[in-house]
């Protein structure tokens, strides 16, 4: 390795420092307190410091290794495929049997951010299929997550219907959702088409918030507690009929409720992650992926893109409609504040750190997302400036995502 | 129709100017950036937020270390915050847009969501979630008409709309009589060809956002002054909200943006003053979403062509 040009070095360092501090020192070094000012001269230096640090590090220091490293390496790279296939389903059924077993061996708390991990999954690889396949930026994706809970919500408090009949209605009634947005946007492209979903989610969530006649408003709407098909989780038969641990004779417990609602949410999970990862190699799967990549030459080519782009937007809406459901029977309680752009942009930070359109990345994706959060609650505070963070850094530095998506090549002999 | 009613729609006009006054002078930063590069500065909407902080710390600053008289003050925040503004939209720039350059097409956006959710949450982190106020400084409005009938406007309003005159006017003479200007304008027209006659197209590209975020300091600046209540969360929806100006005027053209602006900012004042103020945000981004699918090249703008 050449030597570290010292001048240029401190120079960069001081440069970062300065830029670093006239961002950092009004922002950070006076804090508002009503009409108040409280003067804090120490707390910019902090990050202002590191900053510096960091970048100097990254620009003399690991940049120039990784080069490096990358030179020595970057001939020689050898394909292993038939050990990596073996590979991969040993991890398959490892991580079938540890999701399996989940709700038996964790408490009733891990047991909650596990249905949440699975929810994220689910909206994350719903969302994958929009973007990721079919390349449409949706920034208004909670929509209709939202329009799913909210039709739990409603059914259930009009017409008195349960978790196992609304779940279809949600599916359908979200994926009517995603067509009667995907038709109009579908002469659009890219920037456009992102602000004009992103403009409709918020339409969507503004309704709920304001029909407070429909929808209570931000008071919300109670979801009735879920049952075995009909029959009842409580320690006390409610409207008279069997109990669940009566019927099965099982000891009471208040965990059973979550343990069967993350079995049939996994159970999804897996039927969904299994057409996601089909699709790249059926017909609609690919003229999806050929839309993405270039629209007139498909249309010319005989592709119906009108179809195949409302496939995508419907059952992207209706996989979030579902997972709608999901969260109003995890939360029994839903408002329109669970619904906002925050939790959009969230959803598209997990595709995007997985890899668009790479199915595996998303799904690690989306656990090490919700679960990290769970874990180092001390930074929750700095969750997200941390996405926010990622979504630059992976951006600039691995537009793949951490799993990059590797689509089957054809050739002609 | 009497002479109250016509006062009470002289008073939403006037309102509604204002407001669209606003709209129009951020949406100039959103015009430019989509003209010169083709990309929405999604973290736009949040340089007006932090200038807001920036104006009432500098006020409050101001306070604390004894007082200036009132147009002093005034211009120190003003000048001050557009000074830390263009250095965040230089930064941004340079940080997380340079780089994507030659990156896929929806990468400059999702790493300006990003830029947008570390602006909010620094900010939060920073000073506080709750919401902030600040000290009227103007106190005094101008009143056209009776003692029962009146349509009125304030300084602070009346302020507003000389800034948007004033830094419009000059704008316009910066892009149409100076070198800056032509080459800023070769650049939109084509940015290799610019490249190739000698235009520095990245000097230029790093100017057209410092110039937007000192435009959308100018409306945080007096919005500030205006409302005197703000917090982390005000830049989404008034980012939108400009966005949908820059949009229905045109967008990549600085006449529209201001056209534009006024229009959203009058529509919105008379729905929330004559039909529904629950719904006035669903009204404006239902604009947003009517001419994006009806006109996207707006009133003013130039249709874009598909290319193979």
């Amino acid at each position: 390795m050449s030597h570290i040009p010292f001048k240029k070095c401190v120079k960069d360092f001081l440069a970062t420092f300065l830029l670093a501090c006239a961002i950092f020192y009004p922002l950070m070094g006076f804090v508002l307190n009503g009409f108040e000012l409280e003067i804090k001269p120490y707390r910019p230096l902090v990050p202002a410091l590191s900053m510096a640090v960091i970048r100097t590090f990254f620009l003399y220091g690991l940049q120039p290794f990784l080069q490096n490293q990358w030179q020595k390496s970057g001939a020689q790279r050898v394909e292993k495929k038939e050990k990596t296939a073996l590979l991969a389903i040993v991890i398959l059924i490892a991580t079938i049997c540890f999701t399996l077993m989940v709700p038996f061996l964790f408490s009733n708390y891990w047991l909650n951010v596990g249905i949440l991990c699975l929810i994220y999954i689910l909206l994350a690889l719903g969302l994958n299929i929009v973007v990721g396949y079919a390349g449409l930026l949706d920034l208004g994706f909670v929509g209709f997550y939202a329009v799913g809970a909210y039709t739990f919500g409603i059914l259930s408090s009009y017409t008195g219907l349960g978790f196992w009949s609304v779940l279809p209605l949600a599916a359908l009634v979200a994926a009517g959702f995603g067509i009667l947005l995907g038709f109009p946007v579908l002469r659009m492209h890219g920037d456009y088409l992102a602000i004009v979903t992103l403009g409709f989610g918020e339409i969507i969530r503004l309704i709920l918030n304001n029909w407070t006649e429909l929808t209570g408003g931000p008071n919300g709407m109670r979801i009735p507690p879920l049952t075995f098909f009909g029959i009842e989780f409580t320690r006390r038969s409610k409207y008279g009929g069997p109990l669940f641990h009566e019927l099965f004779s099982l000891e009471y417990s208040s965990a059973t409720r979550f343990q069967l609602l993350y079995l049939v949410i996994l159970a999804f999970t897996c039927l969904v992650a299994y057409i996601s990862w089909r699709l790249p190699k059926i017909a609609i799967g690919r003229s999806l992926l050929a839309l993405r990549e270039d629209e007139i030459a498909c249309r010319s080519l005989g592709i119906n893109h009108v179809g195949t782009k409302l496939m995508a937007f419907a059952s992207g809406a209706s996989i979030a409609g579902v997972a709608g459901v999901f969260f109003g029977a995890q939360q029994r309680f839903i408002n329109p504040t669970s619904f906002t752009f925050f939790e959009s942009a969230l959803i598209l930070a997990i595709v995007v750190l997985g890899g668009l359109g790479s199915t595996v990345g998303v799904i690690i994706a989306a656990v090490v997302m919700t679960a990290l959060p769970e874990l180092l609650r001390d930074f929750s505070e700095y969750r997200v400036l941390l996405f926010g963070l990622l979504m630059v850094i992976m951006m600039i530095a691995k537009p793949q995502g951490l799993v990059r998506q590797k689509y089957s090549q054809y050739t002609f002999e | 129709m009497n002479a109250f009613d016509l006062y009470i729609i002289g008073q939403q006009l006037i309102n509604g100017l204002v407001l669209g006054a606003t709209y129009g002078l951020i949406a100039i930063g959103y015009s430019m950036v989509y003209g010169i590069i083709g990309m929405i500065n999604f973290a736009h909407g949040e340089i007006y937020m932090v200038s807001a902080y920036v104006t009432a710390l500098v006020i409050a600053l101001i306070a604390y270390f004894g007082g200036l008289p009132v147009g002093a003050a005034i211009m120190i925040a003003l000048l001050f915050t557009m000074l830390i503004t263009a250095i965040l939209g230089w930064l941004i720039e340079r940080v997380a847009y340079r780089p994507l350059k030659n990156s896929f097409r929806l990468a400059p956006l999702i790493s300006a969501i990003g830029v947008s959710l570390i602006l909010q949450n620094f900010i939060q982190l920073a000073q506080g979630a709750r919401n902030q106020a600040m000290p009227t400084l103007l106190e005094g409005v101008l009143r056209i008409g009776g003692e029962e009938q009146f349509m009125q406007i304030s300084y602070h309003q009346l302020l507003i709309l000389v800034a948007a005159l004033v830094s419009m006017l000059s704008l316009n003479t910066l892009i149409g009589k100076t070198k800056f200007g032509r080459s800023c304008r070769a650049t939109q027209q084509d940015p290799v060809m610019a490249e190739i006659l000698g235009i520095n197209t990245q000097k230029v590209i790093s100017l057209v956002f410092v110039i937007g975020a000192v435009f959308a300091a100018i409306a945080g600046t007096f919005v500030t002054m205006n409302y005197g209540s703000f917090d982390f969360y005000i830049g989404f929806v008034t980012g939108i909200k400009a966005f949908t100006a820059a949009v229905l005027g045109g967008i990549g053209s600085l006449p529209g943006a201001m056209l534009g602006g006024l229009l959203v900012g009058i529509a919105e004042s008379f729905f929330s003053g004559f039909v529904n103020t629950d719904y006035k945000d669903v009204f404006a981004f239902g604009i947003l979403v009517l001419i994006l699918i009806i006109k996207p090249s707006g009133l003013l703008g130039h249709p874009e062509v598909e290319k193979v």
